[in-house]
């Protein structure tokens, strides 16, 4: 493996890619979670779901400012460090982004203002309507570039001519076969992964003494969104994984580490597999299994990737230990969220410390499986970039290595740096919690008057101050 | 069709760009004026002038860059790595800039360095932007549809004055917005910015409008040909009717006209460059219609630009009069 721009634009796309992902699949799931806590509030008049609103909203900002800012980065860099391939895809894929640009961008960036800041400009039923334009908006962004990327992974609708892509069928482009089930799976996804984080914050107030009423909120809305996600998105993730089979049969190869075609796939738990020898080594593994996961039947026979030239099938490794994490994590999830529903029903959800132990710490788990998902889907893919119609290693610009070495390194500082410090300015906002009720900064009651402003009367009960700034002014 | 398709684009596309210059212009250059004050409660007031509407504001440029994929895939191919260091260089300064606005009300009272990131971030980025700007007029090197020059072909004197140039420009921008959005010592201070500022612009905009037909003979020619003259001398008499409106308005108790005079200068000096430019987006080499995108892609885009459009720019609307009124020192975000 030589050094060179290809080498090191791989590396920064990985890198920037990775970061930024984490970002949008969070406030995917929180704006959802924002507008329907808003929504209860106008609904109930209860003010813990209010002080919930206001608290998740702090700490949406924040995520939504760094996914926005890593966002940027991408969208350049299909220019900066991939021209060729925004040159042979462009007239197929660059229509896919700027949809979304037109459709979601601006929708999310101008109603994000006023959520964050129209507490008291705008009457309570435009804030909440902001706040579910906002949630839209995230989940249209989504359908764009889960759109292009599938396109990516499995192209249709589309003609080559002098090397270059041209549309035929847009139908065909925008739902290409992958693209349904993908989508899905991705922003299942996000939302199982916010239920988590919404799950570990609750649980670390209540660890913590703080037995609060929003703190119970927290858990017991959690539990109900994994419990019943966490089992939709493993049958999300079955049916998708036959898919793969259907229109990738290379990347499911190298997912279920299949050497020898001759032979029904056994289900390998685990093994470390050799591309160069061709075969696995140290395999534990159940016979048959991969075959009826993959086709309903124990005998059933599928390309192995022995059948695949050399030059044309994935590398092996990244996709078969980032699957297992994937469904690892998400086989947890699925016995956390239940016995958190058994609990609940028991009534000991909130007295079990073992459990909230483990609840306050499981933030991350959905952030690694998302993270292992996209790592199986993307390196399952090369050596094409664009499946049949561009490969990875063709793609890359006309530009040096030193370029890219220098560019590399400096994403590399600047997000260790912003994006550490962004975390831990959110960790200090979990840690501070949502305000309580008879706080002297929390609102007044919503009550009656809420109501009255619900029908669209009052514009001036919100009270108080910008979210992320402390110093709430009484409303003048 | 197949002829007005790309002229469409580009007016799109420019169209795009100005609205990016103007609208994060002015946020960019409040973040330009930052060190003017080192009073905690008067940054607050500027930033809250901005606050919400900068996230809207910077998806003009994300329009642009995606809207010059979209309807000239070469162009966009060429461009991108010949300018691949100032353009890193301004998404790294548009990270520090873009988070400050959430971390620096988070991070207080230790918020002294998303102060700095705020200033540092946007001056880079509007630096940055003045090089791709002045990279782009002087020309690219290309050879087979592809970018063939190298890695520090932009950076000339010229390419630099253009950046010192837009960050000039920016602050007076955003020193306008202040009068208008702003009151108390604040607004007083940015009046007094605003016309050195715009003494700045005025000078950077001569040495452009005397440097670009100079140096380039194809601009020269766009412009001084007798019948071209003929149509085109109301340009540079505008913008200096536009300059001095500015200075005047300044002067007197105006609030609004200062900001709005500075963006018809603004759009002034873009329609200029387009006009030196067109057709080539590319120069000196490829014209709009060489690295066009296929026309069944013009179409398809632009059918949702139709109604699309329009859509953002109510709302965009909807946003600004939401938020309008004055910013009020320590008030925070009402």
């Amino acid at each position: 493996m030589t050094i060179d721009a290809f080498l090191l634009s791989r590396i920064q796309f990985a890198f920037t890619i990775s970061f930024h992902i984490v970002f949008p699949a969070f406030t995917i799931g929180l704006s959802a979670y924002i507008a329907t806590l808003l929504g209860l509030w106008l609904k109930t008049g209860d003010q813990k779901f209010h002080l919930l609103a206001r608290f998740w909203t702090k700490i949406f900002a924040v995520s939504f400012a760094m996914g926005v800012v890593s966002g940027i980065v991408l969208s350049y860099q299909f220019g900066t460090n991939w021209s060729r391939f925004s040159l042979v895809v462009g007239n197929v894929i660059g229509p896919l982004i700027g949809y979304e640009v037109l459709t979601a961008f601006f929708l999310e960036a101008s109603f994000l203002g006023v959520m964050l800041f129209g507490w008291k400009r705008v009457p309570p039923w435009l804030h909440f309507l902001s706040a579910i334009i906002v949630a839209g908006g995230t989940a249209l962004s989504g359908f764009w570039i889960l759109s292009a990327n599938s396109w990516m992974q499995y192209p249709a609708g589309h003609e080559m001519r002098d090397g270059i892509a041209y549309p035929l069928d847009w139908m065909q482009i925008v739902f290409n076969p992958t693209f349904p089930l993908r989508y899905m799976h991705m922003m299942t996804a996000a939302y199982l992964t916010t239920a988590f984080v919404v799950l570990a914050t609750g649980a670390r107030h209540l660890i913590a003494g703080h037995r609060t009423e929003s703190a119970k909120t927290m858990v017991r809305m959690a539990i109900l969104m994994i419990a019943i996600t966490a089992p939709v998105q493993a049958l999300i993730g079955d049916f998708h994984g036959k898919q793969t089979a259907k229109y990738q049969p290379a990347k499911l190869a190298a997912i279920e580490a299949h050497w020898d075609s001759s032979k029904p796939a056994p289900l390998v738990l685990f093994a470390w597999p050799d591309d160069q020898a061709g075969l696995n080594r140290f395999e534990i593994s159940i016979p048959g299994l991969a075959s009826f996961l993959t086709h309903g039947s124990m005998d059933a026979l599928f390309p192995s990737l022995n059948d695949f030239a050399l030059e044309d099938r994935p590398p092996v490794k990244i996709p078969f230990f980032a699957f297992r994490a994937m469904v690892g994590i998400g086989v947890l999830m699925i016995g956390f969220g239940w016995l958190g529903a058994f609990l609940w029903w028991k009534g000991r959800v909130f007295e079990e410390r073992r459990w909230l132990w483990l609840a306050q710490y499981s933030w991350p788990a959905g952030f690694i499986a998302i993270l292992s998902g996209w790592f199986v889907t993307e390196v399952g893919r090369q050596p094409w970039l664009a499946t049949g119609v561009i490969r990875s290693k063709d793609a890359v610009s006309p530009i040096t290595t030193l370029e890219v070495a220098i560019s590399l390194a400096l994403f590399v500082c600047v997000y260790c740096v912003v994006f550490t410090a962004g975390i831990l300015l959110i960790n200090r906002l979990i840690d501070k919690g949502p305000d309580e009720i008879g706080d002297k900064d929390a609102p007044e009651q919503p009550s009656r008057r809420t109501l009255k402003a619900a029908q669209g009367q009052a514009s001036d009960l919100f009270g108080d101050g910008r979210p992320g700034d402390d110093r709430i002014q009484p409303q003048s | 069709m197949e002829w007005y398709l790309p002229v469409i684009w580009a007016g799109l596309i420019g169209t795009a760009v100005m609205l990016y210059v103007v609208l994060d212009g002015f946020d960019l250059g409040i973040a330009i004026l930052f060190p003017a004050t080192k009073d905690e409660a008067e940054r607050d007031q500027m930033m809250n002038s901005v606050a919400p509407f900068w996230d809207g504001n910077e998806t003009w440029l994300v329009l642009g860059g995606g809207g010059l994929w979209v309807a000239f895939p070469k162009a966009y191919a060429i461009i991108m790595p010949a300018f691949y260091i100032p353009v890193i260089l301004m998404l790294l300064a548009l990270i520090f800039r873009g988070v400050a606005f959430e971390f620096r009300w988070v991070a207080k009272p230790k918020h002294r360095i998303w102060d700095l990131a705020f200033w540092l971030g946007s001056t880079i980025a509007a630096f940055a932007q003045g090089l791709i700007l002045g990279g782009l007029i002087q020309g690219i090197t290309v050879a087979n549809g592809q970018f063939a020059g190298k890695p520090l072909d932009w950076l000339t004197p010229f390419s630099v004055m253009c950046g010192a140039g837009v960050v000039v420009g920016y602050a007076l921008l955003g020193a306008t917005w202040l009068v208008y959005k702003t009151e108390g010592a604040v607004a007083e201070r940015a009046r007094a910015q605003a016309k050195l500022l715009l003494l700045g612009l005025m000078a950077f905009a001569i040495l452009v409008s005397l440097w670009t037909p100079y140096a380039h003979p194809r601009i020269a020619e766009r412009w001084f040909t007798p019948a071209n003259f003929a149509l085109l001398w109301p340009f540079p008499l505008l913008t200096a009717y536009c300059g001095w409106m500015v200075w005047k308005r300044l002067h007197g108790q105006h609030e609004f006209a200062p900001f709005a005079f500075t963006i018809a200068i603004f759009v002034l000096c873009f329609l200029g460059l387009a006009i030196s430019n067109y057709p080539y987006l590319v120069p000196p080499g490829l014209t709009i219609w060489d690295v066009a995108a296929a026309p069944a892609s013009h179409i398809f885009v632009l059918i949702g630009v139709s109604f699309l459009l329009p859509m953002i720019l109510f709302y965009t609307a909807f946003v600004y009069w939401t938020f309008r009124g004055k910013v009020k020192l320590d008030s925070g975000y009402h």
